[in-house]
């Protein structure tokens, strides 16, 4: 019997040869369009993520397969992958962090520049998954603030572009003074930040 | 050839009465002695010209905590590469004062098995180099493979027992 699959099973016919990213709401006549700068500096941002993979285990190899030909995160802007924190908009962690990485992880946060965002892939960068156990981290939450986690064990590369998209939807919808707002410092504050 | 019985012979005339508890099960001599003479015995099995048990396999310890006094094992792997033999040896100790020489001075290897061995069980080895935690975090403050110590993470707030199979309603 033929095994049923959940994704793509509908196949959708190209729409153009280039596809461009939706124009934000403003005012238009002619020769000018008028938006606020937090739209155009989101849509930017969004469409131009740099990740930083931080893969530990089994969610890394479903990352591999998400940056591959087949699912193709560049699809999204997100084809370079940096590896340099310096760098980077986005903190991938995939996979299980054991209490002793907790510290390594919560490095490569504060040398990201800000703005910068976390997704955890998986249930154990979530939430430790099964590894309830003396030795793992109860979900990297506990060091660094998560902004989406994607659930699986490991999520399929769908759920991994899901995940993304959220971060992308976040990305482009984020006031400019967030990262100056109190709320934001006493989030940094909880994780003992700055 | 050596046999298994020619090394409980060999052992017994070293060491009369202080060599006991001799088994082998699946074929695997396995033997203890106090820990005071743990060197003694490694070292004569080390230098004697028959036994010549010169590799360190494997080193660890095991909680019996129902067993007063001896509540720690001390477990030697030991293998004689020549005649291709494997011996174990086990000393026992009270979980009060896990003292136990340190086996570092006859093989190298020793250094992080011991090592191991204390950041799990908190076998103090007496004469270590450098003995502190190698796998576990530094700040931890217990030794997690002690029975009295619960395998789960106690820090966890979000986890629900039921869904790990740990109580709850549904058995």
């Amino acid at each position: 019997m033929a095994r049923p699959v959940a994704y793509n099973v509908k196949i959708k016919p190209l729409e153009k040869d280039i596809s461009m990213a939706e124009m934000p709401e403003g005012h238009q006549g002619e020769g000018f369009f008028a938006t606020s700068l937090d739209k155009v500096i989101g849509l930017a941002r969004k469409n131009s993520i740099w990740p930083l993979p931080f893969a530990t285990s089994c969610c890394g190899i479903e990352f591999m397969a998400t940056m591959g030909a087949h699912y193709d995160l560049a699809r999204f802007g997100s084809e370079r992958v940096g590896f340099s924190p310096r760098q980077c908009d986005l903190l991938m962690v995939m996979g299980t962090i054991a209490k002793k990485m907790g510290p390594v992880v919560k490095q490569v946060y504060l040398q990201m520049a800000e703005p910068r965002w976390v997704i955890a892939v998986g249930a154990c960068a979530s939430s430790g998954g099964i590894f309830d156990t003396y030795s793992v981290l109860q979900g990297i939450d506990q060091v660094v603030p998560v902004d989406v986690y994607v659930p699986g064990c490991p999520p399929r590369p769908e759920a991994i572009i899901d995940g993304v998209m959220r971060i992308q939807d976040l990305v482009g919808k984020e006031s400019l003074r967030r990262r100056n707002s109190p709320q934001y410092k006493a989030l940094l504050e909880s994780y003992g930040i700055q | 050839m050596l046999t298994n019985e020619n090394i409980r012979q060999r052992l017994l005339e070293k060491f009369p009465d202080q060599v006991t508890g001799f088994e082998e099960p699946y074929g695997l001599l396995s033997f203890e002695a106090p820990k005071e003479i743990n060197l003694k015995v490694l070292n004569f099995l080390f230098d004697d010209s028959e036994l010549k048990f010169r590799f360190l396999t494997d080193l660890c310890a095991v909680h019996y905590p129902n067993q007063q006094g001896r509540e720690l094992a001390v477990v030697y792997h030991l293998h004689n590469l020549e005649d291709n033999m494997r011996i174990r040896f086990k000393v026992f100790t009270d979980i009060n004062q896990p003292d136990v020489y340190t086996a570092t001075g006859l093989f190298s290897s020793a250094n992080w098995m011991e090592r191991e061995t204390y950041d799990f069980f908190g076998v103090n080895f007496v004469g270590h180099p450098n003995l502190k935690r190698i796998l576990n975090v530094e700040e931890m403050d217990y030794f997690p493979l002690r029975k009295e110590f619960p395998l789960e993470d106690q820090s966890r707030i979000d986890k629900d027992d039921e869904m790990f199979g740990r109580g709850g309603s549904i058995f």
